[in-house]
């Protein structure tokens, strides 16, 4: 159980949280890993970078922050992955009945997610090293300057709908809502990338540090969940 | 069943062509380019490869239609739907012309959008959806075959499109995952049962999957399909390599699994992604001679949600009847006032009681039944997933709910009237169902089960020439009132006793109606279950939070060898030492978390020190002190262990909330005690939330606490005849195009216990809605809410038009993107940066005038 991150998402900023809530979050992320489902998947493509636009195969956009991001790489990896049709559910279920708990699983359901993110890029990044590549962060749609518009091509040619079952609603909400869509460089070169905040974020930074470039890339700088740098 | 594939079925195995997606890349087809655009584009491509398929010895040619449909071909695009659609008619008509023999099968795909509740499709816009590519395919096609769909409800609104808008044959295959499940969460049984009773004429599994992962899943699909099944796998598992997918088996490993498939009973045989001409030709090969064997007939009466199927059988089924406002004033009064939580409530302890299915009855004289039906059904079925039974007289809304019905619901009800009938067994057919059947005709109630039997067999004849099977009709015995017949329940359990042994037969009773007009009834209806359980009875419906008809269900089943080692008893009834308290129900659903949940931790009277919000109440209120005090030496009080409503309401304890608030309305005036007790209580919390001291969950916990406490309050001031005064109304809504709204329902929550009165239109509300209860109410305030930066263009066009129509309404804002400057830009009058600023807003636009 990720109680650090639920509490995050929760809104505690580092502060503890007592005994009713605790024994809250422990039965939200008991009954999450109970009934979810996760699944994950991705794909490789050739990466091009044209004068206007990055092509990445099933996909065309431009973004100076994607273009940072993938800058040395000559593949991508587009990578999805959710938790499911149950842990939206669980929350829709929640919220008619009672709402402490859906507000806690919501939480739970968000940190187990970026858990997983975690594991299945982990797992990648093993996989490529044994091949001599090594990756870039992932970068997701919506992340600084890349665009949300992306995300119908970018589930297109994971074949996500199929595969995962991760589908779009008209205004590119993703449903299930606990899914995350990435693109992920591949470059035969180990090195740090600069994210554009200057800050965190290279390939070996410890997950913290990760997490706080991510937040760093956002504009939204009055969020309750930012992550602060260490 | 006619048609000339079925006949074909039913001698030999039929071959399915393999995948198109991956042919058409290798022949220069593009990432993120639309397939079907080449129907049109490049119809020799798809003409040979349709020939190849059939050269390869495949029966039948699927049209490359897979993802022709208008959310893919928008009227007005650059390609007309209907143009791709008969295109690719006349390149599947064009190769089995060449070949001369084959049938072409209109391929109808997932819409790739998630159904509502789970995204934002609506039902009837699938079906819609589905209705325009059979009516431009239908005439040159020889079958239509629904394909790699991964939710049953879509599946379903295709089935329906196909059958209300051709008279060909459906086929309908389904994508599993390795555990057998949707990623909807539907299991085999459940889709089995749903898509036969939608009356498809063959069944099975495609996609997702290779031959040897689908073995097992095809076991379980023979052990409950009644018609062909077909199994049509991906090449083997993919993999990704060097950025081509490869499968990890080869065409002749492929065609040696499916040889084992064809064995085991698999009809229907083809491939799905991955596979090509060289796998089918192999597949045909050896395939070719093998023996053709129909599924049999399994006569399994089954009923389903989306998730699983109930069996009705030897096992018996509890049906929970309180979702029912006969007799009881309180439910009457939820459906005046579209209280649906509280009808949610309902079904929700019923489920946790042990109920396996829920009767859904909202009957009453002066409502739009058929509406409230469908609403209701829509609402239970997103939040619980147990099946539902459809209670209703109104044929109009019987049809509506069994249309929007995500499952294979049970019907109440039929009976032997001829009029009857004619109208409920067309329904039972096309939508399908298992439907109860009162044994009652125009003679009235038969008095002797013999008479009852006579109008059974009449009701399954009939049935039998509508094309219903018996399988899909309950038998009601019927059960009068034994203080009115003393013969009564013997005539009954006599006519339980023959369905079963002469006609074969499943029944269901109304148990309770035999104590009518006696007193301290559950001792009759306790005593009678068990008698109709031993006679044969298959499902009742009953009160499932009643521990005597649970005792009688549980030992039932221990004593009738239908419980193994007696575990479900020992799980009920082991642990706890009985004490007339709800039993909770082992053998029930899958959501034990809520009973679990309000059973919080009893901390009993302990100090609260160590929580954070103390800092911001210094010094109790004047009621809080009386309260703690009060409760203490009550004397009467149950357990002794209490502490005042204020403590309860600030910890978020509602089981305590609710003792100590039915304690404190013995000494006080239920508005001292709101204002005394419930409000600063409140405000504490609330004030401790804006500091930083309290968070969100125990806000919300706190608010809950304070809500068990008000219903107990509205009770009592509802029986002395007062009503609480409400504040004033606000509108709450997730914009257009937004459908996330826990930040709307936390608002909402706050909100009410601040005696506001909610009207909450929910999420993707239309501005134009918005204005109109704005108007209609003359609605002070307005909460809006939008997550994305996407939608937050509708929340600005909806106060754009609220500033015309309805220039009085003030509208606060809030949501994740949303900032103060963000939402001045848009318009708005306030920013609320979470709920308990929405509340101060409220008190500062409201509030003061009440």
């Amino acid at each position: 159980m990720n109680l650090k991150e639920t509490l995050r998402y929760l809104g505690y900023r580092g502060k503890e949280a007592d005994e009713q809530t605790l024994k809250l979050i422990g039965e939200c992320w008991e009954e999450l890993e109970e009934k979810t489902q996760r699944r994950a998947c991705f794909r490789e493509f050739p990466l091009v970078f044209l004068e206007d636009r990055i092509d990445m195969g099933c996909l065309q956009t431009e973004s100076r922050d994607l273009r940072k991001n993938l800058e040395g790489c000559s593949l991508v990896v587009l990578f999805a992955v959710t938790l499911g049709v149950m842990a939206d559910n669980l929350i829709r279920r929640y919220s008619r009945l009672e709402m402490s708990r859906a507000v806690v699983m919501q939480a739970a359901a968000a940190a187990m997610l970026e858990d997983y993110c975690d594991q299945v890029n982990e797992e990648l990044r093993l996989e490529y090293e044994k091949r001599g590549m090594f990756l870039r962060p992932r970068f997701s749609p919506g992340y600084g300057d890349f665009p949300l518009g992306c995300q119908p091509a970018l589930l297109g040619g994971l074949e996500a709908s199929k595969r995962v079952g991760i589908t779009l609603t008209d205004s590119y909400l993703m449903m299930p809502s606990k899914s995350v869509t990435a693109v992920i460089g591949v470059s035969k070169e180990r090195r740090s990338v600069p994210r554009c905040s200057g800050q965190g974020g290279t390939p070996e930074a410890s997950k913290e540090e990760r997490g706080a470039g991510k937040c760093l890339e956002c504009n939204k700088k009055d969020c309750l969940y930012r992550r602060k740098t260490i | 069943m006619s048609a000339k594939i079925m006949e074909e079925i039913s001698r030999r195995k039929v071959f399915c062509d393999g995948g198109m997606g991956s042919l058409l890349q290798a022949k220069g087809l593009k990432a993120g380019e639309l397939p079907e655009t080449w129907n049109v584009l490049r119809p020799e491509i798809l003409r040979e490869i349709h020939k190849a398929y059939l050269e390869a010895g495949c029966d039948i040619v699927t049209t490359n239609t897979f993802g022709a449909n208008r959310l893919k071909y928008p009227a007005g695009g650059p390609f007309d739907l209907k143009e791709i659609i008969e295109a690719a008619e006349d390149n599947a008509r064009w190769a089995v012309s060449q070949a001369g023999r084959g049938f072409v099968a209109l391929d109808l795909g997932p819409t790739g959008k998630l159904l509502k509740p789970l995204g934002d499709l609506d039902f009837d816009d699938a079906c819609h959806i589905y209705r325009e590519v059979v009516e431009a395919g239908r005439d040159r096609a020889d079958l239509i075959l629904v394909e790699t769909m991964s939710d049953g409800y879509e599946a379903k609104a295709a089935i329906l499109a196909a059958k209300e808008n051709s008279t060909l044959p459906v086929f309908a295959t389904m994508i599993f995952d390795g555990k057998g499940k949707l990623l909807t969460g539907g299991d085999v049984e459940s889709v089995v049962a749903l898509l036969e009773g939608l009356g498809v004429d063959a069944l099975g599994i495609n996609c997702g999957l290779g031959p040897v992962q689908m073995k097992a899943i095809l076991e379980q699909i023979l052990a409950c399909a009644s018609v062909p099944v077909i199994v049509n796998p991906n090449a083997g598992l993919p993999r990704s390599e060097k950025g081509v997918t490869v499968y990890d088996i080869d065409e002749d490993e492929f065609a040696c699994v499916m040889e084992e498939i064809g064995r085991m009973g698999a009809n229907v045989l083809g491939g799905c992604c991955g596979t090509t001409p060289g796998h089918i030709r192999k597949l045909t090969e050896r395939c070719r001679d093998l023996k053709q064997v129909l599924p049999g007939e399994k006569n399994r009466t089954v009923v389903t949600s989306y998730t699983h199927g109930v069996v009705i059988g030897k096992d018996p089924v509890i049906i929970g009847e309180r979702i029912n406002p006969t007799g009881k004033s309180r439910f009457k009064q939820a459906l005046r006032d579209h209280n649906l939580e509280y009808i949610l409530q309902e079904g929700v302890s019923q489920q946790d009681h042990g109920a396996h299915v829920l009767d859904v009855n909202v009957g009453l004289p002066e409502i739009d039944e058929p509406r409230m039906m469908e609403e209701v059904v829509k609402e239970l079925q997103s939040i619980i997933d147990l099946p539902l039974q459809i209670d209703t007289s109104d044929i109009q809304a019987m049809e509506r709910a069994m249309r929007i019905y995500n499952g294979k619901p049970l019907i109440n009800s039929v009976n032997g009237k001829k009029e009857s009938m004619e109208a409920v067994f067309p329904l039972v057919k096309h939508y399908g169902g298992v439907v109860v059947a009162l044994a009652l005709d125009e003679g009235g109630i038969p008095d002797t089960a013999q008479g009852r039997i006579e109008v059974a067999r009449k009701i399954y004849r009939t049935a039998a020439s509508y094309g219903i099977h018996p399988k899909d009709i309950l038998i009601d015995g019927l059960c009068l009132t034994v203080s009115s017949d003393s013969k009564g329940a013997l005539t009954t359990l006599e006519t339980l006793q023959r369905v079963r042994d002469e006609l074969g037969g499943k029944t269901i009773l109304g148990v309770s109606n035999i104590s009518f007009g006696l007193p301290q009834r559950e001792i009759i209806n306790g005593a009678f279950f068990t008698m109709a359980l031993a006679n044969g009875l298959n499902a009742a419906i009953i009160n499932p939070n009643s521990q005597v008809m649970m005792k009688a269900y549980y030992s039932f089943r221990a004593l009738a060898d239908l419980d193994s080692q007696c575990g479900d008893y020992i799980q009920v009834y082991g642990g706890a030492v009985q004490d007339g308290g709800g039993g909770t129900g082992g053998a029930g659903g899958t959501f034990g978390g809520v009973q679990k949940a309000t059973a919080v931790s009893a901390q009993g009277g302990r100090t609260e020190a160590d929580l954070s919000w103390a800092g911001t109440s210094p010094t109790p209120t004047r009621g809080n002190r009386e309260a703690a005090s009060g409760c203490g030496i009550s004397g009467g009080a149950p357990g002794g262990n209490f502490m005042g409503l204020g403590d309860c309401v600030r910890r978020g304890l509602k089981d305590k909330a609710r003792m100590a608030v039915t304690a404190l309305l013995e000494q006080r005036e239920a508005l001292d005690i709101i204002n005394e007790e419930m409000i600063p209580a409140l405000d504490v919390v609330g004030k401790g939330f804006e500091q930083g001291t309290v968070f969100l969950p125990q806000l919300l916990m706190s608010a809950e606490a304070a809500r068990e406490a008000f219903d107990v309050i509205k009770e009592r001031m509802s029986e002395k005849g007062q009503a609480q005064e409400k504040k004033g109304t606000i509108i709450l809504a997730t914009v257009k195009g937004d459908i996330h709204d826990i930040g709307k329902n936390i608002v909402k929550v706050l909100l009410e216990n601040y005696s506001y009165e909610v009207m909450d239109l929910g999420k993707d509300v239309a501005p134009e809605r918005i204005v109109e209860e704005t108007v209609k109410g003359r609605v002070p305030l307005v909460g809006l809410s939008a997550l994305m930066t996407t939608t937050v263009p509708s929340m600005e066009e909806t106060i754009k038009q609220l500033r015309k129509e309805a220039p009085w309404a003030k509208v606060m804002v809030g949501g994740a993107v949303l900032t103060e400057e963000y939402a001045r830009t848009i318009g708005a009058d306030q920013y609320c940066k979470d709920a308990m600023a929405s509340v101060n807003y409220a008190e500062s636009v409201i509030g003061g005038e009440a």
